[in-house]
């Protein structure tokens, strides 16, 4: 893994003007990311993950109704500060996104080949063969059977796998050096789901590509990316090695977001750990930690002071919470800690 | 494989829901049809909650609604207990209808957006009548709303759009639970919320069928989440049955080869091995669905035999039942 940083954030806040105030749906997130690493975003909807990944792809930008404060680099170029005859340029050949709804980003009157060989031509300067024998080199690696006939075909043809395997040709066809996946698989069968995500950890592993994997399913993140961050309520509650935050979360979200998971390996009719409440109303979020009304754990403290997000890692790799009582680290914990379930349900 | 039979029905249990040899078919023109449901056999007993798994396609939502007689099915029987649903004229199977209610994948579009919440919860006993005074109508719709977990003075006059998802789906179950009903299918019911909504809502409906003495059809593509709300599995592939399972041994036991493949790809599920070949075959047209086994095509195991002849479920250990040439029996 070469140590080039590709993407640099650096404290993002998105503002929207709503009827009912000023949401702001990304509150002051950092973070960078290498060439071949890959980061899992997760958080529930409203969570302000899309909004993220959206506005680090430039695709939200300062407007109207709109303000983004703090500053997005990728391989070095500001997006923000770029014309947007400027990011077009970048989009494409250095950042690529691949959205949830492979239908959508299609267009339903133009053929496969088209659309990829669109990019080849504009970026590229391909000629037209040149552009159609690369685009059919490209189907065959995002593993689609008999590239050469499908070109021809309308999306309408397809199945909705092989559609998002288009979409991710389209997204890799100038070799970005980011990738940003939004939900690649939520509109996708079950026994699909595991084929596209595997695809794209494959692709990034080889292209040596950055790829943010922004999910709802922690399932999906987990074993598939190098680190993963927690959002709630539009900022970063934990980031860490992913298996650190499976295994050993810190904040109290991160525990109660994994606990309501079924698990395959539970008896049948076993109680969840439900997390009470439900998020907050962003136009009006509450003082202090935001999780704190639904935090088991919750101490005065928390409901007026927020939290900043800390280094609290024991290990070599970081390990950050916004949590003024982070859970014990479960190696050092030991003995003398309760275990914690125990405690949650002392506490509600 | 996708094949039909009655071996796992129980008639001698006095099942309160009962499906014969249930046929679904929808004509799309040129004289073809969708084979949506193809032969399905089910039965529920009281107090049970019978999961049915499958991807999209599979004919599982299908089902639930042609149980409901939304719309009747092509040919088949639904009981009722002992009452015949298929074939009754449409005033006496409303009345029936009533015993049976249904809760939708998506919460917000099941509800009237300009009623509030009283009326939406006070409509099924507006429409049957309700013996007693308006004070004790009001009394039980407020009981109603507290056992689903909502605060009666907080939700009261609001409407569908005032409140969150999870919400919506505690308005619509406590809404079914309104007409006492004796059977509880739920089409999806937590795809649509959030992992913590979803935990919330799966412990309600959990609670919820203890309290009114419920029996559950669930429906739903997440097998652990059918594991976790079910006593018995049903798998569906293409309209036919493929294993009816206990739901505490689906991970352990199950035999279907397509069972296995649903197991093998959920995410994380790193120690089970899914054959690539299998997963990416597409599912095939319902218009022309495979001769002999349905899942042949996307089956590991498959041979000539699967598609000359077509699989009965049968007995392959106490209980689960299987419908296939070739199952995965490990001794």
């Amino acid at each position: 893994m070469s140590d080039q940083t590709v993407l640099e954030v650096e404290d993002v806040r998105t503002e929207f003007q709503t009827a009912r105030g000023v949401v702001r749906a990304v509150d002051g997130v950092s973070l960078s990311l290498r060439a071949g690493e890959t980061l899992g975003i997760v958080g529930e909807s409203g969570s302000g993950k899309s909004v993220l990944g959206r506005t680090i792809m430039g695709l939200i930008t300062t407007g109207h109704t709109t303000q983004v404060h703090g500053s997005v680099r990728i391989a070095g170029q500001d997006v923000h500060a770029s014309s947007p005859k400027e990011r077009r340029r970048l989009w494409g050949s250095e950042v690529a996104m691949v959205f949830q709804d492979p239908m959508t980003s299609l267009n339903p009157v133009k053929r496969v080949g088209t659309h990829i060989t669109e990019a080849l031509r504009l970026h590229l300067g391909l000629d037209k063969k040149a552009a159609a024998e690369r685009a059919i080199d490209l189907l065959r690696q995002v593993g689609i059977p008999e590239p050469a006939r499908r070109m021809s075909q309308f999306p309408h043809e397809l199945s909705g796998g092989m559609r998002q395997r288009v979409v991710i040709a389209m997204a890799l066809c100038c070799d970005p050096k980011l990738l940003i996946a939004d939900e690649p698989t939520t509109a996708l069968d079950v026994t699909v789901q595991k084929q596209i995500l595997d695809l794209l950890t494959s692709l990034a592993e080889s292209r040596q590509m950055a790829t943010i994997l922004i999910s709802h399913d922690l399932g999906a993140v987990a074993g598939r990316t190098d680190r993963v961050q927690v959002m709630y309520a539009g900022r970063v509650v934990e980031r860490s090695a992913t298996g650190e935050v499976f295994e050993g979360p810190r904040h109290p979200y991160t525990e109660g977001l994994l606990a309501s998971i079924p698990r395959l390996s539970d008896p049948p009719h076993t109680t969840l750990r439900a997390i009470v409440g439900s998020p907050p109303n962003m136009a009006n979020p509450p003082d202090g930690c935001r999780f704190a009304p639904r935090c088991p754990y919750v101490q005065d403290r928390c409901r007026t002071e927020q939290p900043e997000l800390l280094e609290i890692g024991v290990r070599r790799t970081s390990h950050v919470a916004a949590c003024h009582y982070p859970l014990p680290d479960v190696d050092t914990a030991g003995d003398a800690a309760p275990p914690r379930a125990a405690l949650a349900e002392e506490i509600s | 494989m996708a094949g039909s039979g009655t071996a796992h029905l129980r008639p001698e249990q006095a099942p309160v829901l009962t499906v014969d040899d249930m046929v679904v078919e929808f004509p799309v023109g040129r004289g073809q049809k969708v084979h949506a449901v193809s032969g399905l056999s089910l039965d529920l007993l009281a107090g049970e909650t019978l999961g049915i798994l499958g991807e999209s396609g599979c004919g599982k939502s299908t089902a639930g609604r042609a149980v409901m007689q939304l719309p009747s099915p092509t040919s088949g029987r639904v009981r009722l207990g002992e009452r015949e649903l298929t074939g009754l004229t449409s005033r006496p199977l409303r009345k029936a209808r009533s015993r049976m209610q249904m809760i939708m994948q998506d919460p917000t579009s099941s509800l009237n957006p300009r009623r509030k919440v009283k009326d939406l919860v006070t409509e099924g006993l507006a429409i049957w009548g309700f013996e007693g005074t308006k004070q004790e109508k009001e009394e039980l719709v407020r009981e109603t709303l507290s056992a689903v977990g909502l605060d009666p003075d907080v939700v009261w006059d609001r409407r569908p759009h005032e409140l969150s998802g999870g919400q919506c789906q505690r308005v619509c179950i406590a809404r079914a639970l309104m007409m006492n009903p004796e059977v509880l299918i739920c089409d999806e019911p937590v795809s649509a919320l959030d992992v913590s909504v979803q935990a919330q809502i799966l412990n309600l409906l959990e609670r919820t069928k203890e309290r009114y003495d419920l029996s559950m059809v669930f429906i739903a593509h997440d097998v652990s989440v059918v594991k976790n709300i079910s006593d018995r599995v049903m798998v569906l592939y293409l309209g036919k049955t493929c294993e009816v399972i206990p739901s505490g041994r689906i991970d352990s036991d199950a035999a279907h080869p397509y069972t296995q493949m649903l197991l093998a790809s959920i995410p994380g599920a790193g120690d089970r091995e899914l054959s690539d070949s299998a997963a990416a075959v597409e599912l095939p047209s319902p218009l022309d669905p495979p001769s002999g086994c349905r899942f042949r095509t996307r089956c590991p195991l498959a041979t000539e035999r699967c598609a000359a002849e077509e699989p009965e479920l049968r007995e392959v250990r106490p209980g689960q039942y299987v419908a296939c040439h070739h199952p995965i029996i490990e001794e």
